[in-house]
């Protein structure tokens, strides 16, 4: 049996010091309080003096509560028993049904090693043109959906995680309201794919520490189907923001020296042991990860998304009901796009930058100035463009997509004004139309 | 100076203190011996207070003890250097990552450290001098084949005033660890030399004559860089852009088609998949210089993000200590490091845990210096045999915010020759690679006349300005020969300027050909068109940049490249 220390030193925000030997770093300890029991991690070291991270937070803990460590760190249980079952934060479960105990895997492991990675090289398809023709989403990617507070995004993460082809979805809800929570379950359950999940989630008030930990237990549960059970495996993560939140709130606990509007300096590092995780394991299964970044103030270069777009394989940024063509991107597109169809990156490149001049007629438009022809051709493009391309409403396949524009070129400009070599244009131009 | 021990008495994130008697070095290797399991974690010493040292440990620190031992060697952080490096993929401690994954499997483990270079592999060693020579720190002594080059075995420059050689191998094969030469120094101490010795990551490599000017152009084959913001073989340039905006891009095709001999990846702190498509793309990749893989001018050091963080400032170090070690066999060597902001990152992170004195963005106030001396060990040197020999630094820098007037940035730009700006909105845009041509510069002299450049870079500026106005007045309000300029300085930069990376022949454009579409474009510039309409003049404009564009794909001197030559200038 493991000492039990009865004397706690000093508690401030999630924080508690008390004097102990023989612990080891970021081992768990047990606290027990009036108020019931709580996991708590070691943080700092310093003599005989350990700092502990409750993950219930201090309130009502007193100097005089229990604290007894367990020797080990975070740990989650890793079977098949997982599937279609919801968790909290320290993994107990949130649907009154039994707690998982067997094959316990620790969690926030080693990194990949990156000769064990495969080039990623297959399309996921989700009938979203935005994403498939333009953006394309490819296994074992890491994106986040950068999106204002209003946007739909987990709608867009929930139908994307209906339409997309994997084995295992893993959800890790981080801050979430507690009926987004509810329409997520109904949204998998509806669509047929619970049975196939398993939800790890943090609500709003649930308590802070947790939130961190879900992403590390989602993705740790993740990695273990890819690599033991050679599946494919999305995982989900909303919101980012609040992950970094819940980092940037202990950190200040922590007393540690902001960089960049109070979040600390390692935040890159922290988001980036997360986002790494998405990797295509060579002779094994994938993990592909999509991640909600809510942009407070609709800012980019706010430190969470700035962070975020240097770790992952791009953003679909969501914007006015749909996926902005600006400032969207897809990093691996071009490991996939070249083998889908011949023309797949033509169109996608031609169009694209026939949307940003249509974008400066606009403005000259919008100053009064007289519309050229030109213009006038661009202004029509830019109309048909989103409402057949880029609205989130449009379900097609890539094929279909691709003839879509080229019907929407061929019917509003000469070949030689789109920049697409001539033996596209010879094949796929419709005249006539 | 005996190996001496100490016991840990905090552990912070990464950093770990201990107490020690006897003496230590500041910058040595310490291990700290995990009780629970025995493992050693390689840590560097970074502070020194009385009996107390401050250690970065290299790993993950889950599972220390306060009272654990800590093991403290008197070596600095160290690389090993000999014949088999070029071709090899290494974490930042210059750990051999394939053979990390034959033992480990899929995931990294702390602890395990592999030798860099393989002990049993014999080399074949021709002795260039004999016995009773004199030779001094940078002479070659003989040479092994290695690869495509030959591998030059050095008086290693850790040694002082002249030595006599009183042993050499004869022409035979040897492992790297074999004795294959004995040097007296002038106090009369003999040395026992193998093919391979260590050198410390932190200190520039000398061993050469001179310290010459960089005056000759590194052909990327990129048209913007090669033709507008040249670099030179010795010379340093950065390339600071907003995330998208195409630095990894660029660098990937740099180490692809860059006329040098060696090319070194630093991976620092970025995505490890990017680094993936070199490690698997390479071998199978020929350089078309010499016709062999490519992988065989390569050296990968790939320190990612999710790697742990101390590394990644040996990861740069350790970079620029091969791209030294190269050059002293008269090998022109390009060093990229993708990206220099993530180490000075973990350069912040310890700081902060050191509780130093924060300066701007809370980077430590010695981010310029770090950065500066970084950068000075580029150049192109004159070695004692009378060769060149240079090494080239191109680094990225990853802004927050896409803001240049940050620390990093701003250390940056003092101390490098040449600046690559990448812009958001010309990513947006699709206009790629999507460099700056206004705001970017460089200060070294390229292959093309510089007269003709400023011309182009001329058009390119008041092409803009007429384009800027237009928003302010629309098109009616200029007059039609300055929306010809504007017509023009957008052919520039669509059918120039623009490169698409991705396809087959457009990537690499040489030199020669560089030169001859330029002067075709230069006779476009020139021309005086006369046109009725602006919609005219639109109309002709997309003709010319559709022939252009054809052009771009066609095989460099082939029929097609010939004939579409000739199409484009029947249009003028
Ligand atoms: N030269 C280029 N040609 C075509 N596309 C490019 C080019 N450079 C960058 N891109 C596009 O931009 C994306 C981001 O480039 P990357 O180099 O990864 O950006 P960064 O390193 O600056 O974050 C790439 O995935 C690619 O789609
Ligand atoms: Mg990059």
């Amino acid at each position: 049996m493991r000492k039990v220390y009865t004397k706690i030193n000093s508690i401030a925000g999630n924080v508690v010091t008390l004097n102990a030997d023989n612990v080891s770093y970021e081992d768990l300890a047990i606290v027990e309080s009036g108020h019931g029991t709580s996991l708590a991690q070691v943080v700092k070291l310093n003599h005989d003096e350990v700092s502990l991270q409750v993950f219930q937070g201090t309130k009502g803990v007193s100097t005089g509560d229990k604290v007894r460590f367990l020797g080990h760190p975070m740990q989650v249980s890793f079977s098949e028993n997982l599937l279609g079952r919801v968790f909290t934060g320290s993994g107990k479960p949130r649907d009154n049904k039994s707690d998982l105990q067997d094959n316990m895997i620790e969690i926030g492991g080693p990194s990949v090693n990156p000769s064990k990675r495969k080039i990623p090289e297959n399309m996921i398809r989700t009938g979203i043109p935005m994403i498939d023709v333009f953006n394309t989403l490819v296994e074992s990617q890491k994106l986040p959906i950068f999106s204002i507070p209003g946007e739909p995004y987990n709608e867009l993460l929930a139908r994307i995680a209906l339409q997309a082809e994997a084995d295992v979805i893993v959800f890790g809800g981080m801050g979430l309201k507690h009926d987004d929570y509810l329409n997520f379950r109904n949204t998998f359950e509806e669509g047929g794919v619970l049975h196939r999940s398993i939800l790890f989630v943090h609500t709003a008030a649930d308590p802070l520490v947790e939130c961190l930990m879900v992403a590390d237990m989602a993705l740790a549960v993740a990695e273990n189907f890819a690599v033991e059970k050679n599946m494919r495996v999305l995982v989900l993560l909303t919101d980012m923001t609040a992950f970094s939140d819940a980092l940037k709130e202990i950190a200040i606990t922590m007393e540690q020296i902001p960089s960049n509007r109070g979040y600390p300096g390692d935040l890159y590092s922290q988001l980036a042991m997360r986002y790494e995780k998405a990797v295509d394991f060579e002779g094994s299964g994938s993990v592909t990860t999509l991640a909600v970044t809510t942009m407070p103030g609709d800012d980019v270069t706010h430190p969470v998304p700035d962070n975020t777009g240097y770790i992952t394989e791009g953003q679909f940024y969501l914007r006015n009901g749909w996926i902005e063509p600006f400032g969207s991107l897809s990093r691996l597109k071009q490991m996939v796009n070249g083998k889908t169809r011949d023309d797949h990156r033509d169109i996608m490149t031609a169009c694209i930058q026939l949307y940003a001049k249509c974008k400066e007629s606009r403005e000259k438009q919008s100053m009064g100035f007289m519309m050229s022809a030109w213009d006038e051709k661009l202004l029509r493009y830019g109309e048909r463009f989103e409402k057949e391309m880029m609205s989130l409403s449009v379900n097609l396949t890539l094929e279909e997509a691709l003839d879509g524009c080229w019907k929407i070129l061929s019917s509003i400009f000469e070949p030689q004004e789109v920049g697409i070599s001539s033996k596209l244009v010879e094949k796929y131009w419709r005249s006539g139309e | 100076m005996a190996d001496t021990k100490g016991k840990i008495v905090a552990i912070y994130g990464n950093l770990v203190t201990a107490e020690v008697t006897g003496s230590v070095r500041q910058n040595a290797v310490a291990y700290c011996c995990r009780s629970r399991d025995g493992v050693k974690l390689k840590a560097e010493i970074i502070r020194l207070r009385n009996q107390y040292i401050d250690m970065q440990v290299f790993e993950a620190t889950r599972g220390l003890q306060v009272g654990d031992e800590v093991e403290i060697t008197s070596g600095l952080l160290s690389v090993t250097l000999g014949p088999g490096l070029l071709g090899q993929t290494y974490d930042g401690l210059q750990n051999p990552l394939p053979q990390l994954a034959e033992e480990c499997g899929f995931f990294l483990k702390s602890g395990v450290y592999k030798d860099p270079l393989n002990k049993e592999v014999k080399w074949k060693f021709t002795p260039s001098k004999k016995v009773g020579d004199t030779v001094s720190a940078g002479d070659y002594l003989g040479s092994v084949p290695e690869g495509i080059f030959t591998h030059q075995i050095i008086v290693p420059p850790s040694f002082f005033g002249e030595l006599t050689i009183e042993k050499i191998a004869k022409e035979g094969e040897y492992t790297i660890e074999e004795k294959i030469v004995t040097l007296k120094d002038s106090s009369g101490a003999s040395h026992e030399l193998g093919m391979s010795y260590e050198w410390p990551v932190k200190l520039p490599m000398k061993g050469y004559k001179d310290r010459l000017l960089p005056t000759e152009p590194l052909t990327t084959k990129q048209r913007i860089i090669d033709s507008f913001f040249p670099i030179c073989k010795g010379g340093t340039y950065c390339i600071p852009g907003p995330f998208g905006a195409g630095k990894t891009v660029m660098q990937q095709i740099t180490s692809r088609h860059a006329e040098v001999d060696v090319v070194i990846v630093a991976a620092c702190g970025e995505r490890a998949g990017e680094v993936v498509e070199t490690l698997r793309e390479f071998p199978e990749l020929t350089d078309p210089k010499t016709g062999r893989p490519l992988m065989e001018r390569t050296i990968i050091i790939c320190n990612t993000s999710s790697m742990p963080v101390a590394a990644r400032e040996a990861s740069v170090y350790t970079g620029i200590t091969l791209a030294e070690y190269y050059r002293l066999m008269g090998l022109d060597v390009l060093l990229l490091a993708d990206s220099t902001s993530r180490w000075a990152q973990a350069l912040r992170e310890m700081s902060g845990r050191l509780e130093e004195i924060p300066g701007e963005e809370a980077f430590p106030a010695y981010l310029e210096s770090v950065i500066a001396s970084f950068y000075e060990r580029a150049g192109l040197v004159e070695l004692r045999s009378g060769e060149k020999g240079s090494v080239t630094v191109g680094g990225t820098v990853s802004p927050a915010g896409g803001n240049f007037e940050e620390p990093v940035t701003q250390a940056t730009l003092k101390v490098v020759g040449a600046f690559h700006g990448l812009s958001r909105a010309r990513a947006d845009a699709r206009r790629f690679p999507s460099m700056d041509p206004i705001e970017s510069w460089s200060k070294y002299q390229g292959s093309i006349s510089e007269d003709d450049v400023a011309f182009a870079k001329n058009i390119l500026r008041s092409g803009n300005e007429v384009g800027q106005m237009m928003t302010v007045v629309g098109e009616e309000g200029v007059s039609i020969d300055d929306f010809i300029l504007f017509l023009k300085s957008e052919l520039l930069d669509r059918v120039y300027l623009q490169q698409n990376a991705f396809d087959d022949i457009d990537a690499a454009c040489s030199l020669d050909r560089q030169k001859h579409t330029f002067s075709v474009l230069l006779e476009v510039l020139n021309h005086q068109f006369s046109y009725e309409s602006k919609d005219a003049a639109r109309t002709g404009f997309f003709q010319l940049q559709e022939a252009f564009l054809n052009w771009n794909l066609t095989e460099w001197e082939s029929q097609a490249f010939k004939d579409q030559e000739s199409k484009v200038k029947g249009l003028l």
